[in-house]
């Protein structure tokens, strides 16, 4: 090969690169090692997280049953290995499984567009939030308090720099819904969107009803955002909704301590050409075959630019994969099973303790630690291999006595037993 | 090919003048570069524009191109037929294809315009 | 004869909504072991939805046999070459899935104990060890979620620093060869772009540099290699120009390939970069993503990185919430774990000495082919080509066949096609990457092909017009797609 080229070496291909920035040493790290020492030095770190134990977090990562078929199908080379799918013709598996999902996503939340994932659910929730200004032409943005903590700091940072005000709204005590008068009191002309969680970081089913007639009573949109795909198989979709922000990490996507996951927008067709991120279409090919291919590309960053709807390229698209196989294996039955029994287990360990709000909940909910902190409790219950709920006061202080639960269809009996009991 | 009573922009508009009313659209060159044509993005009737500033734009699969109003002044109508039948601007650019009508403000800018013929020279220039 | 694709027995296989059938489950769930609950009782009847219209209802059987058929209609790096100019499609190491699935990190609840995460903790320790090592940088942030993002966060960053220092300036200096997240980033940043064009040899134009960096311009995005697959030779001036105006310089690092173990962005003047873990460092590509782009910082922007970040607390790692200059976070949780697992897994199997080698076989390959297809395709610039070459239609195109066609009939010798019309410097550009997996035998199979290809244009240019032939479809009407778009399925 090197005949061919017309060198003598391999390092004169390297010779027309200015002396003063050739690296002069080898780079420090260690000799390559072999693929068993690979596995092992990954086992070993596996064994020093958590093993063996049974988990009550939530708080927007779930634990939930993985069907065997999802690893099936994505560990397939030509899912695994292959690129996004600019070239139809030797895409169209890609292709098809997407626009399956834009539609299964469709069917779950009641909207009429939605686009091959985001990053994840906080990063659809801040771009939810950029296309509500885009389609209304208005600058300021309202968010609950009950929104996922993390995902409002990520909305902060993205809006932070294009001049789009971000203002918080409360929620009430007892109920742990939001505060309606405190959301009509912050309302105005120049809000272009309300953003509101539901069932919201409280596990609470929100009121999303009153507040669109609140947001749409001024002209501004209603983002309604999930991040317990699951609660979708039993809680009606919003139909107030005009746009829908989410995480899909509950279908099939290991919590693999916090990513990757497969956030999602999904939206009525009027604001279709606002959205961001891939979108599949139907079309024919010149036999006039029904096929798919990539479309809409002039929102998106490779021809847009710096006028493109959002600047995101790669996606998570084999999560997405993940999640249209969880949501095929499920199917239209199964979901909704999947979803009474997360309720029926959360209902279960709530009914052995004292929800702090009365809200109606769907599988997480917020308890008091009467008595002793809720790290205190927590370390009770690392000693029998339970990790407890998530403490509250890192992100709510008026809630530093209290912890968000979390029972899903995983959760066993004598374990929830355990959990309620130490709280006595 | 280039109808006499219009009038040109270097960036491929055409306006016809009627009154104080201004039709415009895209030239037959314009559309010929853009490829197949699948949207017309337009600006809401009411919107101010002025002449030369962006006033929406005109996709084909891989491009976007900006429209520059020929004219100031005010959108009063945009075509309803482009929503559904974008390719019209491929097959009838001068005449059924028209983007939008605008009320002038400043009649004396149709002076700044090129007539057929220069615009004519203009295009076969650029070649 | 130059080998061809034979059309391959592809079952037809409907969408999974036309093969449902109502009753058929795929699913199993244990029974409760507790009481079950009413559910227009525990969430109100008004808030339990109906039936999840149109929703699949297939067999186990049923559901395996449709993916796994229309898995069979795509390419894949498992099957063979994708030349992607820039785009690194390497082989995706199968070890590295297996780690990523070990219970202990694939089931890590990102809330859990920090002293029941250090496994986790280490990894990405490690990881952002191994990288500010590579690149030459202090510090790295792994939270970025692909490489775009990791674009937006050493701009927010970089409008951090500057803003501390009184003026976070107004605009951000980017060539017209540039991949277009750049732009798209620098906007969301709210910056304004100005473009700078390359200089007649295709490489940033030092003298324009010159005289347009002022106290308005906050960075210079740049590719090293650029998109070009050329070297900018004038890194070192470039960077001092702008740092003399108390500008930055940011480097997208999609080309890491072709520079580990050779030379290193900290080296060469770079205040920031970011990298393509998904690119350079072997993670798969999944059809479109999940990908991760951390972000390698000098020790002036480290304040600024997104929070947590880790430290070391004893004998163990902690994080780190009290990073008052931070500009924030710009996911939930800490980054995609999954893929940097995979990285680090790619860097522990290499070492240092196989990075190295890496980019010099990279680099050998690109010249390789560039060799190759010189005498039968327009090279727009003869600066010496690093881990990519980029030619141009020109020829071709004298026969009414443009790179996009070219790129087609490659599809009917069992290649993916090479990355068409970008960079945009280049009329009718064809960007060819083959990376260091490609073998001899593999590279002379592919410049083959394009060779017959060339052949082709000149003897039956129409022919190449109309390829595809041997794919499950024809060319697809992109038009009729984007006129009327059909963006899911609904009933009849």
């Amino acid at each position: 090969m090197l005949d061919v080229i017309g060198v003598g070496s391999v390092e004169d291909l390297f010779a027309h690169l200015p002396e003063a920035v050739r690296l002069k040493q080898p780079l420090d790290l260690p000799a390559g090692i072999s693929e068993y020492e690979v596995v092992e030095y990954f086992s070993a770190r596996a064994a020093e997280n958590a093993t063996g134990y049974s988990c009550f977090l939530g708080a927007g990562a779930y634990n939930h049953f993985r069907p065997v078929l999802v690893d099936t199908v994505v560990s397939r080379g030509e899912f695994l290995t292959s690129y996004t799918p600019y070239q139809a013709e030797i895409s169209q598996g890609t292709l098809t499984t997407i626009f399956e999902f834009q539609t299964m996503i469709c069917q779950l939340t009641g909207m009429d567009v939605a686009n091959a994932s985001m990053y994840d659910g906080s990063t659809a929730m801040a771009e939810a939030a950029m296309m509500a200004v885009r389609a209304t032409g208005r600058g300021r943005v309202l968010v609950a308090r009950s929104v996922h903590p993390e995902y409002r700091a990520v909305l902060r940072t993205y809006s932070e720099n294009q001049g789009m005000p971000v203002e918080e709204f409360g929620y009430v005590a007892e109920a742990g819904t939001i505060d309606l008068e405190d959301l009509d009191r912050k309302m105005d002309d120049l809000t272009a969107a309300v953003i509101v969680q539901s069932p919201n970081f409280f596990g609470i089913v929100d009121q999303l009803p009153a507040a669109a007639e609140i947001a749409h009573g001024r002209g501004a949109l209603l983002i309604v955002v999930f991040t317990e795909a699951v609660s979708l198989g039993i809680l009606r979709p919003s139909a107030e909704a005009d746009i829908v922000a989410g995480e899909l990490q509950s279908f099939a996507i290991a919590p693999s301590y916090g990513g990757p996951y497969a956030g999602v927008i999904a939206t009525r067709d009027k604001y279709v050409r606002q959205m961001p991120g891939r979108l599949v279409g139907q079309t024919v090919d010149t036999r006039g075959n029904r096929a798919f291919c990539l479309t809409l590309a002039t929102r998106e960053q490779h021809i847009r630019r710096e006028k493109a709807t959002s600047n995101i390229c790669t996606n998570q698209a084999l999560l997405a994969l993940m999640a249209s196989v969880f949501m095929t294996v499920y199917g239209k039955q199964g979901l909704r099973e999947l979803a009474e029994q997360n309720l029926a287990k959360a209902h279960y360990l709530s009914g052995q303790l004292r929800p702090r709000f009365c809200g109606k909940f769907f599988n997480e909910f917020v308890v008091k630690a009467a008595g002793r902190t809720p790290d205190e409790i927590n370390k009770a219950l690392l000693k029998k291999k339970i990790i407890g709920g998530l403490p509250l006061g890192r992100f709510y202080p008026e809630l530093a006595d209290s912890m968000l639960l979390c029972a899903t269809e995983m959760s066993r009996r004598p374990d929830m037993d355990v959990v309620a009991e130490a709280f006595q | 090919m280039y109808p006499e009573n219009f009038r040109y922009t270097k960036e491929h508009e055409w306006v016809r003048v009627e009154g104080d009313i201004g039709t415009i659209g895209i030239t037959d060159h314009a559309q010929q570069e853009l490829g197949d044509i699948v949207y017309a993005d337009l600006p809401k009737p009411g919107t101010s524009v002025a002449q030369g500033a962006t006033a929406g734009s005109v996709e084909s699969v891989k491009a976007v191109s900006d429209i520059y109003a020929p004219v100031s002044g005010q959108v009063t109508e945009i075509n309803p037929v482009l929503a559904d039948a974008p390719e019209k601007l491929n097959e009838d650019p001068h005449g059924e294809a028209w983007l939008m009508k605008i009320k002038l403000s400043a009649p004396a800018e149709i002076g700044k315009l090129l007539s057929a013929a220069e615009y004519q020279k203009y295009i076969e220039a650029e070649k | 004869m130059t080998p061809r694709v034979q059309p391959h027995i592809s079952l037809h296989e409907p969408l999974l909504f036309e093969r449902s059938s109502p009753g058929k489950v795929a699913y199993q769930l244990p029974d409760l072991d507790v009481p079950a609950v009413n559910a227009g009782e525990a969430l109100g009847t008004e808030n339990v939805r109906k039936e999840i219209e149109g929703f699949p209802e297939v067999s186990e059987v049923e559901a395996l046999r449709h993916y796994t058929r229309l898995s069979t209609w795509n390419y894949a790096i498992d099957y063979g070459m994708y030349p992607l100019g820039s785009c690194t499609m390497k082989y995706n190491p199968r070890v590295n899935e297996v780690v990523a699935r070990l219970d202990g990190l694939s089931w890590a609840h990102p809330y859990q104990p920090e002293a029941l995460a250090q496994g986790s903790m280490e990894i990405m320790a490690r990881l952002e060890a191994a990288l500010a090592e590579i690149t030459g940088m202090d510090a790295v942030t792994l939270q970025p979620a692909a490489g775009a993002q990791g674009e937006l966060t050493a701009i927010l960053m970089m409008r951090a620093l500057l803003a501390k220092r009184g003026n976070p300036r107004k605009k951000i200096l980017i060539p017209d060869s540039a991949h277009g997240t750049n732009p798209a980033s620098a906007h969301i940043a709210g910056y304004a772009v100005e473009n700078i064009q390359s200089s007649e040899t295709g490489v940033l134009d030092v003298g324009a540099l010159e005289r347009i960096v002022d106290e308005d311009v906050a960075a210079l995005m740049v590719t090293n290699p650029n998109t070009l697959g050329v070297f900018e030779e004038n890194i070192l001036r470039a960077a001092d120009i702008l740092h003399a105006k108390g500008a930055l310089l940011y480097m997208d690092g999609a080309n890491m390939n072709a520079l580990m173990g050779i030379a290193r962005p900290g080296d060469f003047g770079v205040d920031a970069l970011h990298l393509n873990l998904h690119k350079t460092f072997s993670t798969p590509h999944g059809g479109g993503g999940p990908g991760a782009g951390p972000v390698a910082v000098k020790k002036v922007l480290e304040p600024f990185l997104p929070l947590p970040r880790l430290k070391r607390s004893g004998k163990k790692w902690a994080y780190d919430y009290k990073r008052k200059y931070s500009v924030g976070r710009v996911r939930a949780f800490y980054g995609n774990f999954g893929v940097l697992v995979r990285a680090l897994a790619y860097i522990l199997a290499n070492g240092g000495p196989g990075l190295r080698k890496v980019t010099t076989d990279a680099v050998l390959n690109a010249n390789y082919v560039r060799k190759r297809l010189e005498p039968f395709y327009d090279l727009p610039y003869s600066s010496p080509s690093m881990h990519e070459v980029v030619f141009s239609d020109e020829r071709q195109a004298k026969q009414g066949v443009h790179t996009g066609d070219i790129a087609k009939r490659l599809i009917d010798y069992g290649f993916h096609p090479y990355t068409v019309s970008f960079p945009l410097i280049v009329h009718g550009a064809l960007m060819i990457e083959p990376t260091e997996t490609e073998t001899k035998h593999e590279l002379d199979r592919f410049t083959d092909a394009m060779i017959s290809i060339a052949k082709e244009v000149e003897t039956d240019p129409q022919m190449v017009k109309n390829a595809p032939y041997g794919t499950r479809t024809s060319r697809v009407d992109e038009v009729a797609a984007a006129r009327k778009p059909v963006l899911r399925w609904k009933p009849a």
